[in-house]
């Protein structure tokens, strides 16, 4: 049996800064991370994998040669297998493009299992594993926290707001994973060296893909950005730092005028 | 020839989602930038025909009603089975989707299937006047840029809209919508997967995107017995409790209660955030909020930057005498 593991690697956002007096973003310094969503993905395999040591989990990214590193970092928590999708053709793909590639790659390599982070912390779309999995026609669950082998194949528990449903997925199928409700086990000294001996990562290229070149990069995504801004902040009000009761006065003034009392 | 604007009309258990209202009313301010523009709503539900009646009051022009047994529970496949069918036969111009744990399962599965453009979580929606093509604006990199997407040659023009942020309007005066019903013996409904069971969330529903008044807590707070005053705090204001992420990260308090990017977006008429510093996150999901009150001890916290009122003190000291004087 075969996992495939999409793992991205984004700009760890949360050290993003804005520089005040051009607006724009301070990208330097910021470290580049494997997304939270995708390590919860990878964790569900090797949990699998725990249980069944005969699978192969193999973990996927697209993204340029840097990007090799977070495939790495998955060999050193346990993965199997790695392969690099990397090609100037995939440039400028928006969720549709990406997943059209993705989903060729997927193809080519062959899954019973397919684990997707939810979402992105960089796009934040929560779209590439659902439109892999309608380009595959492959049954899909999203937001899991919980996936066992069983059943017609998977067992897994979906969240919602309200509540969860527990499904029954026959293979192949594709699950879409939740940071917040999965710990992530740590790399393993075993799994380094390993890796460090033996660090065999499959190249690909859109030349490798059975799809329709124009659907690929830029040229094949539906979207484009138009344009983007740093967001601007409100003018701040007043802060009151040695007389608060000057500031109580003006929150009571507004709530009486809310009539919620 | 694509046409009108088209809403997918959320419903949970037979009750229509505050976002589809959200939805209808932004689709009429948009049809209004535009000639002959007609909003069009797709309801998939059981037994939904007499709530579907309030959709009217809202203006929704005409509805494609999609009912059956079948589609009681929330199920990717039979939806986006109808949901592409309603797409395909009606060929709309926008469609718009809320961005719930339903609308972003079933928004992309269908985008893929028709082979078109897909715009997540959008806060702003316009017509561009030159082009009349929908401008879709979304906070991107963690909340720290707006970025705005089109979609120039496929259609529609998908989005997902986040709940709480787009604003109800009745319609004024008469209004009559049109109610079809979606013919369902040409759709495919065989099913892969298999619901066993349903589990709903033990923890009381609450709804922080409808209150009035906010009281937020973050990692300035210290412990759960702290949030125990906060809460207490909210009720005599009757609010809700609220938190940041990293106060849930803590275990503080339950997910439900996270305001920000990756929870709700909330626009109270009073937010009150303590001992939160102000990531740009966090700010995402409550700078609409009508008045905004922080409190913190580090002058130098973002959060004050948002503020209407900011007060540099310790919480447990600033609140008791805000208390005070509200009920004074």
């Amino acid at each position: 049996m075969k996992i495939i593991v999409c793992v991205k690697q984004v700009p760890d956002t949360t050290e993003v800064r804005i520089n005040n007096e051009t607006g724009t973003l301070i990208r330097d310094g910021v470290p580049s991370i494997m997304n939270p969503d995708d390590k919860a993905a990878i964790e569900l395999a090797l949990r699998m994998k725990d249980l069944k040591p005969e699978i192969c989990v193999h973990v996927l990214t697209m993204g340029p040669a840097q990007a090799e590193r977070v495939l790495i970092e998955a060999m050193c928590m346990g993965a199997d297998e790695a392969t690099l999708l990397s090609d100037r053709k995939f440039a400028g793909a928006d969720t549709w493009a990406t997943s059209t590639a993705l989903a060729g790659a997927i193809a080519e390599i062959g899954a019973d299992i397919v684990l997707c982070g939810r979402q992105a912390i960089d796009g934040d779309t929560a779209q590439v594993g659902p439109q892999i999995a309608e380009h595959l026609h492959m049954a899909q669950a999203t937001y899991v926290s919980e996936a066992i082998l069983g059943g017609a194949g998977v067992l897994a528990t979906r969240k919602f707001e309200d509540g969860d449903y527990k499904l029954e997925l026959p293979l192949p199928c594709l699950l879409t994973t939740l940071s917040e409700e999965i710990n992530v086990r740590y790399m393993h000294t075993h799994h380094i060296v390993r890796t460090m001996k033996n660090r065999k990562i499959q190249l690909m290229t859109a030349d490798d893909l059975k799809v329709d070149q124009r659907e690929l990069g830029l040229k094949g995504s539906p979207t484009r950005v138009k344009k983007s801004v740093t967001k601007s902040a409100k003018s701040a009000g007043t802060c009151y730092v040695e007389n608060p009761e000057v500031g109580v006065e003006k929150i009571v003034g507004y709530v009486k005028g809310l009539n919620i009392l | 020839m694509a046409k009108d604007i088209a809403i997918y009309i959320e419903q949970r258990e037979g009750v229509i989602q505050p976002v589809a209202y959200e939805l209808i009313s932004e689709a009429k301010r948009l049809a209004a930038c535009q000639e002959n523009k007609q909003v069009v709503g797709v309801l998939i539900g059981s037994g939904m025909e007499n709530s579907a009646a309030e959709l009217e009051l809202y203006g929704l022009d005409r509805l494609i009603l999609c009912d059956d047994k079948k589609f009681e529970l929330y199920h990717t496949e039979l939806y986006t089975e109808a949901l592409t069918s309603f797409i395909r036969e009606e060929d709309p111009d926008i469609l718009l989707i809320g961005a719930t744990s339903i609308g972003r399962d079933l928004a992309p599965r269908c985008s893929a299937a028709v082979k078109t453009g897909l715009t997540a979580d959008c806060t702003k929606l316009e017509i561009d006047e030159e082009t009349d093509k929908l401008l879709m604006t979304r906070p991107a990199f963690g909340g720290n840029i707006m970025a705005t997407i089109i979609c120039e040659n496929h259609r529609p023009q998908m989005a997902t809209v986040r709940p709480g942020v787009m604003v109800v309007t009745r319609t004024k005066g008469e209004h009559r919508m049109i109610v079809e019903k979606m013919d369902i013996s040409k759709l495919d409904l065989s099913v892969r997967v298999k619901i066993l069971e349903v589990v709903k969330s033990v923890k009381s529903h609450v709804d922080i995107g409808a209150a009035r008044v906010l009281v937020a807590g973050g990692r300035g707070i210290g412990s759960k017995e702290n949030f125990e005053i906060l809460g207490e705090f909210a009720e005599s204001l009757q609010g809700e409790l609220v938190a940041s992420r990293a106060a849930v990260d803590e275990g503080w308090i339950e997910k439900a209660r996270q305001v920000g990017q990756t929870g709700t977006t909330v626009r109270p008429e009073l937010y009150i955030a303590c001992g939160i510093s102000g990531a740009i996150q966090h700010i995402a999901g409550m700078e609409n909020s009508s008045f905004i009150v922080a409190i913190n001890k580090d002058p130098d916290a973002p959060i004050f930057e948002y503020a209407d009122v900011g007060l540099v003190g310790d919480f447990k000291t600033i609140l008791p005498m805000l208390g005070k004087e509200l009920s004074a």
